[in-house]
């Protein structure tokens, strides 16, 4: 760690002080950039952005094509057919494009589980942290009962209640993730509350909201980032195990988790059709969460030797 | 002490009768009306309605309501499955020990394998086999269990053959049902070889199972490890000139398992809802699959009881944890 | 033969490319019965050396010396296991922070048998017998009781006896002791020091007294080593280095305590900071914070010269 050039930031010369400004941003992406990891799971990243963003130019097929006389071919190595690459399901339909078009919806939805996870978990973590008293208790108890029942399990409950469909799906699954955000931000926001640039703005006549939003929350952000990026990870998961309960996205949504739903029959005909989705759940979730553990790194000042 | 474990209880009471006002509300809040949905009877007559209306308090105010509701559950009456007709509470009993066998079976394995890993790899900091590990751990972390299983079953059963696909015993023996854990159950029965086959149905679904909680205890212990051996103390029990074995094994590793415990206490959540995925695809018959089930029978009885029994489960767990915490780390339990 | 003889110890961190030396060629000797004194500031390698010697430099830290020897047997040429059972018994160190050196999940007396378990086997009872005669030597009154008590449960005064009472309990020829009372209270730290020198004297071990403050050193020390960025730049006896430094360094040291400071308004103290991985200066290793410092100095690595018991490092010594 310590021959990494960001730890040289502040040159401390003998005698005469003199100060190597390295911007905050190129510290950390220098932190960042030495774990392979890390950069490995942001090339992943996005690489299936791109890939999201582009589908319909780059898919062989259409998702929801259904070609009669290629029920369940193989992939192309396994003496398949030459143009669908990783085989088809047993409708016919090209596995390759699904799960590109998969992509999409895994990424987008997941990117908006958090955020609105993120949004409204952050306005809650503050008015506990700052407010204390009967407010927080009543919060944190409220976060207590959550997290005392398995996400999964709450989330199918919603999902009971709210009937299966991919938005009810992404909504539960935001609900089900918001304790952490509310936990991590109001943990922060006590920490910061006291601090001296905190009462000095006091002082100086700022009200509640500005404290709040422009005075605490940017001190609060990199356990934030942190736990979004690792979020993101478990809404992709939690959203495919959903979808392969049939209680996320129906088919024939080419969501990963259900189109493993209905493939366990064919385990001992057709082992690409269980395969392949599964793979790219798990390279996408492991992406996140190498990048995720990267930024927790590069971010928190204490394991900086 | 006394007073650490009396806040700590003081905090679940509360918990506990949130959860009841969650699930007391989980059947208010479904759309569509309650007694249709609750009785799963269509074309009923007005005067059966209004009948059925008043049986069920539903003509009351809703607080009445949840007071009739709070007093059944301490009497164990959480109504009665609308399938089934069979009480749900006595449902959940018949189904939990397998639940239990599978979730304590791949707990075994997740603390077994991982704290001597987490071990290894903080002693061995840095080195290939380290980094190796905790590629797989992570990679592990990361994994979509019902595919995990799913894999298992294609390479272990399909492929190889090596164990069965589903259920939890074999149909050539006839079990009988004594304390409900398969394990136990075949012991006592005469038949030769059921004790085998109950292993042999155990093992892929305890592996799924495991694999969440297994990445997380050793990613853990290793991080807890590293955390202690940079400890002054650990400094001191070397300058006492004490092996390395005892230094790693008594000094480092009695702090370390502080914050593993706690960790491993809190997987219980981690391990109900894997449980729910694996259930569904080994046909596990447990609470997992029962809820899952449960739900696409629309039997809200049964989910409301299922969800109600869980989270009392979990709230437990996590005072015995708490508790326990307290016992093992004498800077609380000697105040 | 002397207890303690150390020859060109050097130690090194970091990388093989580019090592930085936490400590460079230094040279100890210390009797039986002897106190040693090592001053400097905080990143000198006073506490270093007391670790190599001490065998407690991990790797990647990698220690080398033409010689450390103790009671004639070169530490670093005996196996992990033989220099084990020196550590501890023989030489025994006590630290710091006594708050923190003591493990949270063991009792005091479980803490002290441990060591003689290892180094001294004996039935439970005797070690436990002992156990209560060092924590009554240490200075703790009625001990038995205190035996069963956690870490957290004593003060910083009381651990450090504690600590004092784990190093002399297989009766140790040479006793390190790394600033023993810098984290304690003021009033406290005078209890602790005497109780240092009483136990040296009884039972007359060597010990090598390792600490900023100079005014302690002179205190307890005989012969004291003063160390800057790795090197000892000045020995002497307490008394010559007080009233008469040699090397610029130590005059800056003696000028900064405030006992010198009557009369003045400010007191003096050094600028800058001792040098660390990347910035180490040419020549004289002082030279960018020496007032005295000429061109030779930048340019040309001053040699430890005079003899054997006065020797100092500089190419302009004071008062020559």
């Amino acid at each position: 760690m310590s021959e990494n050039p960001a730890s040289a930031a502040p040159v401390e010369k003998l005698g005469q002080t003199e100060f190597v400004y390295i911007h905050p941003f190129w510290e950390f992406w220098n932190y960042f950039r030495s774990s392979k990891g890390a950069l490995a799971g942001l090339v992943f990243i996005f690489a299936a952005i791109l890939v999201a963003v582009f589908a319909p130019f780059i898919v062989p097929h259409h998702p929801f094509e259904q070609y009669r006389d290629a029920l369940l071919v193989p992939p192309v190595w396994e003496s398949g057919n030459s143009s669908f690459i990783l085989g088809t399901d047993d409708l016919g339909r090209d596995i390759l494009s699904r799960i590109i078009y998969g992509t999409r919806i895994s990424l987008s939805i997941s990117l908006m589980v958090v955020i609105l996870s993120l949004a409204t978990g952050v306005v809650i973590g503050l008015i506990a942290g700052y407010f204390r008293g009967m407010i927080e208790m009543l919060i944190m108890r409220l976060m207590d009962i959550m997290l005392a029942l398995p996400s999964l399990l709450l989330a199918i409950a919603i999902v009971a209640v709210l009937g299966p469909s991919l938005v009810n799906a992404a909504l539960a699954i935001s609900i089900v993730s918001l304790p952490h955000y509310v936990r991590l931000t109001r943990a922060a926001t006590i920490g910061e509350v006291n601090r001296d640039y905190v009462i000095s703005s006091r002082v100086s006549g700022a009200g509640v909201f500005r404290i709040m939003f422009i005075t605490i929350l940017p001190n609060c952000w990199a356990p934030l980032i942190v736990q979004s990026t690792l979020g993101i990870s478990n809404a992709i998961l939690d959203l495919a195990a959903l979808g392969f309960l049939g209680l996320g996205a129906q088919p024939p949504t080419p969501e990963w988790g259900t189109m493993l739903s209905n493939a366990l029959q064919f385990l001992q005909r057709a082992w690409w059709v269980v395969t392949f989705p599964g793979l790219i759940i798990l390279l996408s979730v492991l992406a996140f969460n190498l990048m995720g553990d990267g930024l927790r790194d590069a971010l928190d000042p204490k394991l900086k030797k | 002490m006394l007073i650490f474990l009396l806040k700590r209880v003081g905090v679940v009471i509360p918990t506990f009768f949130g959860v009841t006002i969650l699930t007391f509300f989980l059947i208010h809040i479904i759309p569509g009306d309650p007694i249709l949905i609750r009785t799963g009877e269509r074309g009923l007559s007005d005067e059966r309605y209004a009948e059925m209306r008043a049986e069920m308090g539903l003509d009351k105010p809703l607080w009445k309501q949840y007071v009739t509701y709070i007093t059944g559950v301490f009497s164990g009456d959480l109504g009665k499955s609308i399938t089934t007709q069979v009480p749900v509470i006595d449902e959940f009993f018949t189904l939990f020990p397998a639940t239990i066998e599978l979730s304590v079976c791949a707990s075994i394995l997740a603390v077994s394998i991982g704290i001597p890993l987490g071990i290894l790899t903080a002693v061995r900091r840095g080195s290939f086999f380290d980094y190796s590990v905790m590629t797989v751990s992570l990679t592990g972390y990361s994994m979509p269990i019902f595919w995990a299983a799913i894999m298992l079953i294609l390479v272990f059963s399909v492929n190889l053959g090596w164990t069965p696909v589903a259920g939890r015993m074999s149909a050539m023996y006839w079990v009988e049902r004594v304390t409900g854990f398969m394990i136990i159950d075949s012991f006592l029965s005469e038949e030769k070889g059921a004790v085998l086959s109950a292993l042999r149905h155990l093992i892929l679904p305890s592996i799924a199972l495991a694999t969440i909680p297994l990445a997380i205890v050793s990613r853990m212990t290793r991080s807890a490890m590293l955390e202690v051996l940079n400890e002054e103390y650990i400094r001191t029990a070397k300058a006492k000139g004490l092996s390395p074995f005892k230094v790693i094994f008594v000094h480092t590793l009695r702090n370390a398992l502080i914050p593993v415990i706690t960790v491993i206490g809190l997987q219980v959540g981690t391990l109900l809802s894997g449980a729910i995925l694996t259930e569904t695809i080994f046909a596990w018959p447990g609470i997992g699959k029962w809820m899952v089930d449960s739900i696409s029978r629309r039997d809200y009885f049964a989910v409301q009881g299922g969800i109600l029994m869980v989270a009392t489960i979990v709230i437990m767990v996590n005072l015995l944890v708490d508790i326990l915490y307290g016992v093992i780390n004498p800077r609380i339990r000697h105040r | 033969m002397s207890l303690l003889e150390i020859k060109n110890l050097t130690v090194e961190f970091g990388s093989i490319e580019k090592p930085f030396r936490a400590v460079d060629a230094v040279n100890l000797r210390l009797d039986e019965g002897e106190v040693l004194g090592i001053v400097g500031e905080s990143g000198s390698g006073k506490s270093v050396s007391a670790l190599a010697t001490m065998g407690l430099i991990e790797f990647p830290g990698r220690v080398r010396a033409e010689e450390l020897k103790f009671q004639g047997r070169d530490l670093l040429r005996i196996n992990d296991k033989q220099r084990r059972s020196i550590t501890g018994a023989d030489i025994a160190m006590i630290f710091q922070e006594p708050m923190t050196s003591l493990n949270p999940c063991f009792t005091v007396g479980y803490q002290i048998i441990e060591t003689l378990k290892v180094h001294q086997p004996d039935t439970r009872k005797q070690m436990k017998a002992r156990a209560v005669e060092l924590l009554e030597q240490v200075g703790i009154p009625d001990p038995v009781p205190r035996l069963k008590l956690f870490p957290h449960q004593l003060s910083g005064g009381m651990s450090q006896r504690v600590m004092i009472a784990i190093a002399i309990a297989c009766n140790p020829r040479l006793l390190i002791a790394d600033e023993p009372t810098t984290a304690l209270d003021v009033t406290i730290q005078a209890q602790i020091m005497d109780l240092l020198l009483e136990l040296q004297e009884k039972s007359k071990m060597g010990m090598v007294l390792i600490s900023h403050d100079l005014a302690l050193i002179a205190e307890a020390a005989g012969q004291v080593v003063v160390m800057y960025a790795g090197q000892v730049v000045e020995i002497g006896t307490a008394e010559e280095l007080f009233y008469t430094p040699k090397h610029p360094y130590t005059a800056a040291l003696i000028n900064s305590l405030p006992e010198h400071a009557k009369g003045k308004k400010r007191l003096d103290s050094l600028a800058g900071v001792v040098p660390g991985m990347y910035d180490r200066p040419s020549g004289c290793l002082l030279n960018p914070r020496c007032q005295y410092a000429t061109d030779r100095c930048r340019n040309e690595e001053p040699e430890l010269k005079g003899p054997l018991k006065r020797q100092v490092k500089c190419h302009t010594p004071l008062g020559e």
